[in-house]
């Protein structure tokens, strides 16, 4: 591959490898997972060159970017999800609190590290046996009924569907269902939730109800979230990366990014001149 | 009105007859059949039909319950073995294998379904009649079976790809092992559509003459065990459609009509089932 200009930092998010919490500059975050030098592979077709950043705990980080410029490729890449399709080749490095989850167990990493689709997807199952499912595959300990309570109002949906936990999860409207989907998500207790444009299927009041639900939910567990909808991103979000075909253009705190950015084309990005 | 729009409105509406008569036709012959089985068979349908034996030739009266039975023990055996292939089968070519192995495996199982029914009662009678010596029950449920595999092999394969990807995914991302994502998540997603395939494939070899004839073979009286040659209505639909007694033609149609309800009903089982339920998306 080409060697790219270093992405622009404003401190010291991007990471070069040890995964430890970083300590210098003026604003330490800590960190809970760390990506070093990731190319990514699809066939013969690099669609990742060079990404290294750190996503910081209990935090919002936003991939934004245009369509096809990567942004869910490494989402997938950060619970593995990129292994159930055939074809694909991964370098570098990814770390979970210090650990390579490349030589950790797959459905171990994927249980701390959850995973939020673009279009809602509860199983054809009981809005119940949806929560439930996590739980009961992974063999946790303690009440069903509790774990789906408590989930369900992390998610907060617990208020709609409380009397009727036994029917189909397709009875929920859209965006009952994607809240029901993180609810299920969160039932086995992440540390990480990745988010692949969540809202995309939704319409605004339901996108609303989740974007109010991540800035709550990042008191417990860390986030990232791919989205095409920049406002979303400059709302919710602490940290924001943009990606351009396959590379990491400027990754800084969200605020920064979306009123000073620092390279020309994130500013023509961010104010609409392409995407 | 020109005279080439006359044309083409005349063309447009001869089409139009033509395709309607020619559906009007395909419905008229179902119900002409089952007219024609009610009107000749409707008659000797009743309670001794389903609980006697035949009577011998001359003596009328007499019933096919040893058929009747025999049929159902040819299918149930048929099923037994060949669905259980056919669907684990389905599952490796849907799941696990690469395109290649599935591209091979599937284009068998589409040769293996395109075989004429007689050949397979001949691959059956070398392979379970001939060196036993004697026909029976399991050299028929044999012939069957194989038939039954190719349907439930690739209709399992084609419910089990019609399960949404989302689906799967949203299983895994919760840390399902591949085998628990697909028994858990993918199967009961799948499972109204695989059952009635199932069952179709099942009504399609109930009617299976061929593969009987040199296999099961036939029986007057009762077929105890799998090991003897055994009765079914296909077979005694032929027999006695082809003997020279007024007696057994009657009785041949009554037969056709009992078959014929039989495969309907399980139609209509598998439609219901099909319909019933959660909807589940497919991709």
């Amino acid at each position: 591959m080409q060697a790219s200009a270093r992405p622009l930092v404003s401190f010291n998010l991007a990471t070069s490898g040890t995964g430890a919490a970083h300590r210098e500059g003026s604003t330490s975050v800590p960190m809970r997972m760390t990506i070093s030098n990731l190319n990514f592979f699809y066939g013969p077709k690099q669609t990742l060159f060079n990404i290294s950043m750190g996503i910081a705990a209990n935090k919002v980080t936003a991939l934004i970017g245009p369509s096809g410029c990567g942004k869910s490729t490494l989402l997938r890449t950060l619970n593995r999800m990129h292994e159930t399709v055939r074809g694909t080749r991964l370098e570098g490095e990814i770390l979970l609190d210090g650990q390579n989850i490349f030589s950790q167990d797959v459905t171990l990493l994927r249980r701390r590290v959850g995973m939020v689709f673009q279009r809602p997807n509860p199983f054809p199952k009981s809005i119940f046996e949806n929560v439930a499912y996590g739980a009961r595959i992974n063999g946790i300990k303690g009440s069903l009924a509790d774990i789906v309570e408590t989930s369900l109002r992390r998610a907060a949906l617990w208020d709609e569907v409380k009397d009727h936990l036994h029917k189909s999860a397709y009875e929920l409207s859209g965006g009952q269902q994607q809240r029901l989907c993180i609810a299920r998500a969160l039932a086995v207790d992440p540390e990480v939730l990745l988010l692949d444009e969540p809202c995309s299927a939704l319409d605004p009041v339901s996108t609303a109800k989740i974007e109010e639900l991540l800035v709550q939910l990042k008191e417990s567990c860390t986030i990232v979230i791919v989205t095409h909808n920049m406002q979303q991103a400059a709302r919710v979000s602490d940290f924001t990366a943009f990606l351009l075909v396959g590379e990491l253009i400027e990754f800084r705190p969200t605020p920064h990014l979306f009123t000073t950015p620092g390279d020309p084309r994130t500013e023509a990005y961010i104010t609409g001149r392409f995407g | 009105m020109n005279a080439r729009l006359r044309w083409r409105k005349f063309v447009s509406g001869f089409m139009l007859t033509m395709t309607g008569l020619c559906a009007l036709v395909a419905v008229f012959i179902l119900f002409f059949i089952l007219g024609y089985l009610v009107f000749h068979g409707g008659k000797d349908i009743n309670w001794a039909f389903f609980t006697k034996l035949p009577k011998p030739v001359g003596e009328t009266g007499g019933g096919m319950a040893n058929a009747i039975v025999g049929s159902a023990k040819l299918l149930l055996l048929a099923s037994l073995i060949g669905v259980p292939i056919g669907f684990f089968g389905g599952m490796y070519l849907a799941e696990f294998s690469g395109s290649q192995v599935a591209f091979l495996v599937r284009y068998a199982a589409d040769l293996l379904n395109g075989v004429p029914s007689i050949v397979i009662g001949i691959f059956a009678y070398a392979m379970l009649v001939l060196p036993f010596k004697h026909f029976s029950t399991f050299a028929g449920s044999f012939a069957l079976c194989i038939m039954m595999i190719p349907i439930t092999l690739r209709s399992t394969e084609e419910f089990l790809l019609g399960v949404p990807r989302e689906l799967r995914e949203g299983a895994m991302a919760l840390g399902a092992s591949k085998w628990r994502t697909i028994q858990s998540i993918v199967v009961p997603a799948a499972y109204r559509g695989i059952i009635t395939a199932i069952l179709l494939a099942l009504a399609r070899v109930a009617g299976e003459t061929a593969p009987l004839l040199f296999t099961a073979f036939g029986n007057r009286f009762w077929s105890p065990g799998w090991n003897q040659p055994t009765a079914s209505l296909p077979v005694v639909i032929f027999t006695y459609a082809v003997s020279p007694y007024e007696d057994w033609h009657r009785q041949a149609w009554a037969a056709g009509l009992v078959l014929l309800g039989l495969i309907l009903v399980v139609n209509i089982v598998a439609r219901v089932i099909l319909s019933r339920g959660v909807r589940v998306p497919r991709s």
